[in-house]
């Protein structure tokens, strides 16, 4: 394999597997932090016995989002160094920003939080982990913001053969942050919302702690609603968005070749053939292509090979098709999963305040763990695969990005991508081995117990 | 004024607080497997840092990102270029990051001296590491005239380098034993006191050399007066450190690591990563930075936040004065 090749495989992986924690870390610590809220509202005990336990899961999961975290600050450098040059004018402000702003916050206040709960004052200490899904949450949106200008550039000029800043808030203020972020922040609470309902059915098939749980699962049950309805609206808007802004992205989520007619229909299964540039079977639903690109009736699909065209008269010669099959499946895998979710949220609200009578319920609640750390990943796929062969779209290709070779052979990075899988492998596994140890205690243990689960 | 000296400075802060925040973090990681005779004990030492540390790493990850976003040159040829050691240290970063939250949650020895060790090597790592970059930084290293680094990983492990990773694994132990012997209770305080003690010889030794060194390789006597009573007064607090109570200590010897840092980047200034090929093929502070526009931008950016860090972080270290004892929960 080329160095390329090899870069963008340990970007892909060490990045698809940071973003497995982050969303839940996104999304639970504002479920803790209503919990605690509620504790310090209505002072019932039982509140602050939730708190406890979901923090714990919170804080196993955020150790390993953290750490991997740190990857991603230096591997820009490391891999993508002509990236960084090329780009540093621009991608390091919302990078520093992050840092400074959001990351320094949640860092800081998660470790006075885990250790406080009986040093500071009730309030206090609601306040901190508050602070802590505020930072969080800050540090996704700049996260973005970077993101964003890859999949929009804009408020740049090209000079000194560089990208070069030319107005903060328009990178600030990218209307792809707007989409972008938004779908990001539902699809977390999406994510702590379904880890909370599977687990506190897990809890509830077996009558342990109802009061709890079923508390639990309520808080989870709106999160859910409100987190998987929202995801699906933003990301529709979204979608109508890339049309215009990235098309042959678009044109690759719907597996679209040629043109299509007027009105447009709407791919449901296609095998996919790359080489000849065809969908040799290709089950159709008619009008809904119109529908969900436009909101109406009629209106074509522009087809990747037109988009070819158009590119290699813009850009010169070149291949500015992406990897279709990835994108295609992953874009569909996600809606289909984001329908499941939106179903098993209206599932729970029809069952509000008697979850316990419904066996089906409680059981496809555990099953449904894992449907947003897939809807999570295949998403952040079709943004970042549906995006190639471009970095920055339109403006730098990925393999005019990778660090020379002269500096970073080959074989160095293939040892670099063995060397992160490896550990990363190692770790997720004690990961997940802790997350279900601690998602199946008890919440009333022996007082001191608790403390030392939370307490690391 | 001089948005480049201006980021210069403001680097060189966030590596000062780094190295002084992180310093005794490492060293008390570094002490752990060898200070902590019991579980509990061990436990004790760990929470000593345990509300503190994760805050303490974001230093490091700002002056990443502030690296990139104010000298993108100097980003981009620095990490490419120490691919290797780069990679071993966060490896190492990780390991130590999931090592302090997981270590507890199982009740088992085995697992936990598992981790006690990733923290060891979690901070031994990375401290040594570090010394062996800023070495290689005042030493110089190989880049050619298109800003690319033409050495390998074996070029950065020179003696000045070697020399430069055991003088910051020295002094954080003796950075990290006085923190603990100022944070914990009873008995198990004068440990970390003596241990703190032994390696204060070799730190000042490895010390001695390393600025001789940098004397050498940067012409550090052309820099002025007050460069060289920077360098003086670093060398005098941390001589000091030796004939002090525990709470002088720490902070005499906290005091020698940031200026400590002031001086490794008076000794570069203006260059940010010189070149041993050719003097004008070196990454200086004008020809590896970004825009004046991104500068300015930045420069409003830190005047505003970096405060309120220091509040906040500030407040942290105040809610958490009380020493720990052996015994309690926590970590």
């Amino acid at each position: 394999m080329s160095e390329v090749a090899l870069a963008r495989l340990q970007f892909a992986t060490t990045t698809t597997f940071h973003f497995f924690f982050v969303p839940l870390t996104l999304g639970l610590v504002i479920l803790v932090a209503i919990m605690e809220t509620l504790y310090v509202v209505r002072g019932d005990e039982k509140y602050k016995r939730m708190a406890k336990f979901w923090g714990t899961l919170f804080l196993i999961n955020f150790a390993i989002g953290v750490a991997t975290g740190l990857v991603q600050e230096f591997q820009f450098g490391m891999n993508w160094s002509e990236y960084s040059r090329f780009m540093g004018d621009i991608f390091g402000v919302p990078l520093a920003i992050e840092a400074l702003l959001a990351f320094f916050m949640e860092s800081t206040f998660i470790g006075v939080w885990a250790f406080s709960w009986d040093k500071l004052p009730k309030k206090l200490h609601a306040a901190l982990i508050w602070l802590v899904a505020l930072g969080s949450n800050l540090s996704a949106f700049w996260i973005l913001v970077a993101n964003s200008f890859m999949q929009r550039p804009t408020g740049y000029v090209l000079r000194n053969g560089r990208a070069e800043l030319e107005s903060f808030v328009a990178i600030a203020t990218n209307p792809n942050v707007f989409y972008q972020f938004t779908h990001v922040f539902f699809a977390g609470l999406s994510t702590g919302a379904f880890v909370v309902m599977g687990i506190s059915a897990w809890h509830l098939l077996r009558r342990r702690e109802v009061a709890e749980f079923a508390a639990s699962m309520k808080i989870g049950v709106i999160a859910a609603l409100v987190g998987s309805i929202m995801v699906a609206t933003v990301g529709h808007f979204q979608a109508q968005y890339i049309i215009h802004e990235q098309p042959m992205k678009f044109a690759a989520m719907e597996g679209v070749w040629e043109d299509t007619p007027d009105p447009a229909p709407w791919s449901l299964f296609a095998i996919i053939d790359e080489n000849r540039q065809e969908n040799p079977v290709n089950i159709e639903i008619p009008y809904l292509g119109s529908l969900l690109s436009y909101n109406k009736l009629s209106g074509s699909i522009t087809g990747m090979k037109t988009i070819q065209r158009e590119y290699e008269a813009k850009y010169g010669p070149g291949n500015y098709i992406p990897p279709v099959k990835w994108t295609y499946w992953s874009f569909r895998v996600m809606v289909l999963v984001g329908g499941l979710m939106i179903l098993l949220a209206l599932w729970g609200l029809a069952l509000w305040g008697r979850f316990e009578t419904s066996r089906a319920f409680l059981v496809s609640s555990i099953w449904m763990i894992a449907s947003p750390f897939i809807a999570n990943s295949t998403g952040w796929w079709v943004a970042e695969i549906g995006r190639q062969p471009w970095i920055v779209q339109g403006l730098l290709k990925t393999s005019e990005a990778v660090t020379p070779a002269s500096v970073v052979p080959a074989g160095t990075v293939l040892l670099s991508l063995i060397g992160f899988n490896l550990l990363y492998l190692v770790l997720g596994l004690i990961d997940l081995g802790l997350m279900i140890k601690y998602a199946q205690r008890p919440m009333r243990e022996p007082e001191e117990a608790g403390d030392e689960a939370l307490a690391y | 004024m001089d948005l480049h000296v201006v980021w210069f400075v403001l680097i060189t802060v966030l590596f000062a607080g780094f190295f002084f925040l992180e310093g005794f973090d490492y060293g008390v990681g570094m002490w752990l497997p060898f200070l902590g005779k019991s579980d509990a004990e061990r436990r004790a030492i760990i929470n000593a840092i345990g509300p503190v540390w994760d805050g303490n790493e974001v230093w490091m990850i700002t002056a990443g990102g502030a690296m990139f976003a104010a000298f993108p040159h100097w980003y981009a040829t620095l990490f490419s270029g120490f691919y290797l050691a780069l990679f071993l240290m966060l490896l190492a970063l990780i390991l130590r990051g999931v090592a302090f939250e997981y270590r507890s949650l199982h009740e088992d020895s085995g697992w936990r001296t598992r981790w006690d060790w990733a923290i060891f090597f979690g901070s031994a790592v990375p401290a040594f590491l570090w010394g062996v970059a800023v070495a290689n930084l005042i030493r110089g290293v190989p880049i050619d005239a298109h800003m690319q680094y033409t050495g390998t990983f074996w070029t950065l492990l020179n003696p000045y380098g070697l020399l430069g990773g055991l003088a910051a694994v020295a002094v954080f132990l003796v950075h990290g034993g006085h923190f603990l012997a100022l944070k914990i209770e009873g008995e198990l305080a004068a440990r970390p006191r003596r241990a703190a003690h032994a390696a204060w010889w070799p730190a000042v030794v490895a010390l001695v050399l390393f600025v001789l060194g940098l004397f050498g390789y940067r012409g550090y006597l052309d820099k002025g007066a007050l460069a060289l009573l920077v360098a003086l007064v670093a060398a005098v607090a941390f001589v000091a450190v030796r004939f002090l109570g525990d709470r002088a200590a720490f902070w005499s010897g906290g005091f020698a690591i940031v200026l400590a840092t002031v001086t490794v980047f008076v000794a570069l200034f203006p260059n940010v990563m010189p070149s041993t090929l050719n003097p004008d093929w070196s990454l200086t502070i004008y020809n590896a930075s970004a825009s004046n526009y991104t500068l300015g931008v930045m420069t409003v950016v830190a005047l505003v936040f970096t405060p309120l860090v220091l509040l906040y972080q500030g407040w942290t270290y105040w809610v958490f004065r009380s020493r720990v004892r052996v015994g309690e929960g926590g970590y």
